[in-house]
């Protein structure tokens, strides 16, 4: 059984056993959980249709936050990727439009797959479900997609942490954008190795991004970091797919972050002291949400 | 860890520790109660307290307290839910000195005048740590299948409990005893490997000097 501390470790014993990342982790967990392998693709299956449930009910025009700070930019997205006005052509508007409608959707208090986090929860459905809308993908190929992002969260997790509470936006959204990152390419066909270039590049593009929500709600700046997450995932991926190595090696990548994470300060860390949620404007935010709150 | 836990759980928006989390707590706190929950008075606070609203904190508290899990889509409806039901409930934002930043102490009624307080931080992730029940110190997480036994302080009953769970091959993984002073209230809170059958509890609740017996289930 696998103990999830090096993707290294991971990629080597894929390539001994012929195995897709994704493949190796389905292996595994059903050994762990003690199940079988239909039984652990069909629970994916059943995420995988709450984030199709979460995409589609996402982008409505009329669609608010709780706290009505947010809502309805990813409708625009969707209008702008319609038209075709997208600049950077219908794959990657499409995968915006999908990160922003499942993050608003979580904001509206909707039902989402947590993955890594509730905050994050836009960029992997944003890489996969636009890989399966625009690249042919088939749900079987989507499964072991999403097996190979747990793979790489899973160590995350165990040598750093997914939590922007302990290790700011780059725990979250960066995880997330390394996971889905590997997920493209275990979709496209690359190797275990390409996989771990591509989430060691997503990674390195999120290093020290500060967890700084404004009025500590899971809307600002959030969601538009789920648009910004995918968009890095891709690149990573392309770039694994073309070839290009990371020079430094994912699992050092991993270990820097962690200690980049412990580095920062208390007010970066998901307490919405900093950043972001202490700019003026965030904090008028803040007051008014607070005394809309206290009128009710 | 495994998998699911990365890529999952699915939950209501929009926190996992502001919605997933204090649904669970309010669940817990319903389990502690075993019966239909009519009232509730519910103080919150650290960071419940200042962004409950935006979070739907409130909307989850009392979705799991009407018996809800997180991943429940009535979840952002439970006040209209609860007041169609005549369910009644007060919150308030409270300064607790020393406490987690997020948590709620949940007072609940039953019908016949019973009443449960349950105080219960969310510590991540979704994950709750339940701190103090009917004012005595507890810690458990629910991360295991638990069995919560209130118990007359007295000679025998711990004994009595762990003769029963070792009777049907029931392991405990953890034990925690508190009391209020000698002689009077005491809770037992026991993490066990394995599942407690139905039989077990039905031995367990015929114990002399157990009060009651509450069991919570990890995929509850």
């Amino acid at each position: 059984m696998l103990d999830y501390m090096s993707l290294e470790q991971l990629a080597q014993t894929a390539e001994e056993e012929c195995l897709s990342l994704g493949m190796l982790v389905l292996q595994d967990q059903a050994e762990q959980m003690e199940t079988d392998q239909n039984a652990i693709l069909h629970t994916m299956d059943e995420q995988l249709k709450v984030m199709e449930q979460a995409a589609e009910k996402g982008h409505a025009r009329d669609i608010r936050s709780a706290s009505g700070l947010t809502g309805g930019d990813a409708f625009k997205m969707h209008l702008h990727t319609e038209n075709n006005a997208a600049l950077c052509g219908s794959f990657c508007a499409q995968a915006i439009t999908t990160a922003m409608a499942v993050a608003e959707y979580n904001a509206a208090m909707g039902r989402i797959v947590a993955c890594p986090t509730a905050g994050s929860c836009g960029i992997l459905p944003g890489a996969v479900l636009t890989m399966m809308k625009l690249k042919n993908v088939s749900r079987s190929k989507a499964w072991l997609g999403l097996m190979c992002a747990g793979g790489i969260g899973m160590v995350i997790a165990n040598k750093a942490s997914l939590s922007g509470a302990a290790g700011g936006c780059q725990a979250e959204c960066g995880s997330a954008s390394a996971m889905a990152a590997a997920a493209i390419v275990e979709m496209s066909g690359g190797s275990p190795r390409m996989a771990l270039e591509a989430a060691a590049m997503a990674l390195k593009n999120q290093m020290g991004l500060v967890c700084d929500p404004v009025a500590g709600l899971v809307e600002v700046p959030c969601i538009k970091r789920n648009a910004g997450g995918v968009m890095i995932a891709i690149t990573a991926a392309e770039m694994a797919l073309a070839g290009i190595r990371s020079a430094i090696p994912v699992d050092e990548v991993i270990e820097a972050m962690r200690e980049v994470g412990d580095s920062l300060p208390a007010s970066l860390r998901e307490t919405a002291q900093g950043g972001i949620a202490a700019t003026p404007t965030g904090r008028k935010l803040a007051r008014e949400i607070f005394d809309k709150g206290e009128n009710k | 860890m495994n998998i699911f836990d990365i890529v999952g759980p699915v939950m209501i928006g929009p926190s996992s520790s502001h919605t997933a989390g204090a649904a669970r707590i309010g669940y817990v706190a319903r389990k502690i109660l075993a019966k239909e929950p009519v009232r509730a008075e519910i103080d919150l606070a650290g960071s419940f307290a200042e962004t409950y609203r935006g979070h739907g904190t409130d909307r989850a508290l009392i979705a799991g307290i009407l018996g809800m899990k997180p991943d429940n889509e009535d979840l952002p409806r439970s006040l209209e839910i609860a007041k169609e039901k005549g369910f009644g409930y007060t919150i308030r934002t409270v300064c607790l000195p020393k406490c987690h930043p997020n948590t709620a102490v949940i007072r609940l009624w039953a019908e016949d005048g019973d009443m449960t307080e349950v105080e219960g931080a969310s510590v991540g992730g979704g994950n709750i740590l339940i701190t103090r029940l009917n004012g005595l110190e507890s810690a458990f997480t629910g991360q295991y299948n638990t069995l919560i036994i209130p118990h007359k302080d007295t000679y025998g009953v711990i004994a009595g409990v762990a003769q029963a769970l070792a009777a049907f091959r029931i392991n405990i993984g953890n034990f925690r005893l508190t009391r209020q002073e000698k002689g009077r209230q005491a809770i037992m809170t026991l993490e066990v490997d394995g599942d407690v059958s139905r039989e077990l509890l039905m031995l367990l609740r015929a114990l002399p000097n157990v009060m009651h017996v509450v069991y919570l289930h990890t995929n509850e």
